[in-house]
């Protein structure tokens, strides 16, 4: 990464935020998920919210796919990372194409993303397509990016065809 | 199609109901055939009441909402008179879906290719060029957005028929009635679906969900993951053995009802929730005291039940309120519609721990869900080994007077009737 251990919010660039989610893809990619989780501050989010929701939505009054606290966020990392979430035994394999990748805003301490994503994701030879915008809320910690929020909003109709979101998007 | 749809029929026995022998198997063909599948539209899809929506799916007069149910396109309306209305989504005129968005509210809806207006009731309102038409065209009952042949509903779960000769529904739903009215009675301000659906699909037979939702038998090896993560949770948990009964409700639907030790939002406190979750809990709790009395009180709030209506509604009480339905377009091929359902006006800081708790386990997010989802793949994936295996066995506690919950009785009651309405028996 090129960023200094002294970067602020004010001196992060737009290339500092695209190496550090090229980083985070590959780690998703690479299922290494606890160097992921390390990503992530103590108080982050992460959510998919279904596709029929504004894209704003809160999930204490909507049903999303995913609305995991930090606490449920390790959780869901402890359970990817065995054998018996069947679901991803063997692993799928998953590759994250991140695009499009712009800086918001400045809000206060967080720097808000927006993304286009899409991962491909191959499970007995089936390969399935998501797709979608990701916004981030970003904060500097100890002088490097962390993620507070990650928001997957998949711009298709619903998980017909893919049926599940057991990878990290 | 009709020749090999015959020899299924005539030489393949699918259900082996055998209780002499204590066996109870079902053929591996029920799950792969193509004409099983014609026949389950036929002489199921086509014949029974399906599940259409809730009420409060349409909450103000004008509202609309578009839904595919049994492979049809509906439009399913309040009108102003917030009478529902549930209507065959395709102009009369040449048949292009009328209504092409997926909710929202409307005064009518006009066909985009020739004009027709059209009201929330489907009556034709309007069209250019109607000097050209007869006098009284309009008012043919063929001029209207057709209404499904038969809609009713129970308790604000709304379903649709498309046999016009089909039994009432409450006749229809039966003993599955006593399931539904203990999630309608859980508030007395009503029962809503919160907004957000979770639609999925799964590449599997729609039977293995709908034998898989009211598995009591698969949770300690499918759901370990989400077992684990309920006991490494500070107060995840209350001391609550898994245990219960199942029972076959006859004409298909069937239900399992059990203790459990994860956290019900109505009404089974657990640590987790912390003493303001608890004084929440109790006032649930004492409010369906004094409504139903103890006996019933105790049964809404410290028992789940997950109910399946013949042949595609699932309704889950369980560490949430869950509506599900499915459809096959392949024999190896849903798609899935599932809801959370929740009292009205219900306090945020429950509302929120419940759809937590909906997330934990359900959904193709969910700790469990997919699980499932890859566990109906594999089987799906098992019956390429057909003609050397060939059959499931459904016969765990066939011989019990009292089935428990991760029994198969209530499959039984399934199969028994899938078996009668496909051979038309």
């Amino acid at each position: 990464m090129s960023m200094t251990a002294t970067a602020t919010l004010q001196t992060i660039t737009r290339a500092d935020v695209e190496d550090f989610l090229f980083a985070e893809a590959d780690l998703i990619d690479a299922w290494k998920l606890p160097e992921w989780l390390e990503l992530f501050t103590d108080d982050a989010h992460y959510f998919v919210p279904s596709t029929d929701v504004d894209p704003e939505a809160r999930p204490n009054d909507n049903l999303f796919y995913i609305a995991d606290d930090r606490f449920r966020l390790g959780e869901r990392v402890k359970r990817l990372m065995k054998r018996t979430a069947h679901v991803e035994f063997p692993h799928s394999k998953v590759r994250h194409i991140v695009g499009n990748i712009r800086i918001l805003e400045r809000d206060g301490d967080d720097l808000k993303i927006s993304t286009s994503f899409i991962a491909h994701r191959t499970k007995n030879a089936v390969t399935d397509v998501y797709f979608g915008t990701g916004l981030y809320r970003l904060v500097v910690r100890d002088g490097r990016l962390a993620i507070r929020e990650k928001r997957s909003i998949l711009a298709s109709d619903g998980l017909r065809q893919q049926g599940r979101v057991s990878f990290i998007l | 199609m009709a020749a090999p749809l015959k020899k299924v029929v005539d030489n393949d026995r699918l259900v082996d109901d055998d209780r002499e022998g204590q066996r109870f198997r079902v053929s591996r063909t029920a799950f792969v055939s193509k004409e099983i599948l014609a026949l389950e539209r036929a002489n199921i899809f086509d014949k029974v009441w399906l599940y259409l929506g809730h009420e409060s799916e349409l909450a103000k007069p004008g509202d609309f909402l578009t839904r595919s149910v049994g492979g049809r396109t509906l439009l399913f309306t309040r009108d102003n008179k917030s009478k529902f209305h549930a209507l065959m989504n395709t102009c009369p005129h040449r048949g292009a879906r009328v209504c092409r968005e997926r909710s929202g509210n409307a005064k009518s809806f006009q066909c985009f290719y020739h004009g027709w207006v059209f009201g929330l009731d489907g009556a034709l309102r309007d069209m250019p060029g109607k000097e050209s038409y007869p006098p009284g065209f309009a008012e043919r009952s063929t001029s209207s957005l057709q209404p499904a042949p038969k809609f009713d509903s129970y308790r604000s779960f709304c379903f649709v028929s498309f046999n016009p000769n089909v039994e009432s529904l409450p006749e229809y739903l039966g003993n599955a009635r006593e399931y539904m009215d203990i999630v309608a009675d859980q508030s007395e301000a009503g029962m809503t679906v919160v907004g957000g659906t979770q639609e999925y699909s799964i590449r599997a037979n729609w039977k293995l969900l709908a034998e898989n939702s009211y598995d009591g038998y698969h949770a300690a090896t499918n759901h370990a993951t989400y077992l684990e993560y309920l006991k490494g949770t500070t107060g995840g948990l209350v001391p609550i053995q898994l245990t219960g009964s199942g029972r076959d409700l006859g004409k298909g639907h069937g239900v399992v009802e059990y203790r459990a030790p994860w956290g019900r939002p109505v009404a089974q406190w657990i640590p987790a929730w912390g003493d303001d979750g608890k004084k929440r809990v109790e006032a649930i709790y004492d409010n369906l005291m004094s409504r139903h009395g103890k006996e019933r009180a105790d049964r809404i709030a410290l028992y789940n039940r997950n109910l399946h209506v013949f042949p595609n509604l699932v309704i889950n009480d369980i560490m949430a309120l869950t509506v599900r339905t499915f459809y096959p377009s392949e024999p190896d091929f849903m798609t899935v519609n599932a809801w959370a359902l929740a009292p009205v006006q219900e306090d945020p800081g429950d509302r929120s721990a419940r759809l937590f708790n909906f997330l934990e386990f359900l959904g193709p997010g969910g700790f469990a869900t997919p699980d499932d989802i890859e566990a109906l793949e594999q089987c799906q994936d098992g019956y390429s080994n057909l003609a050397e295996v060939g059959w499931n066995d459904i016969s765990k506690g066939l011989t019990k007077e009292t089935p428990s919950f991760d029994d198969e009785a209530q499959m039984r009651g399934y199969w028994t009737e899938w078996n009668r309405r496909i051979y038309g028996a």
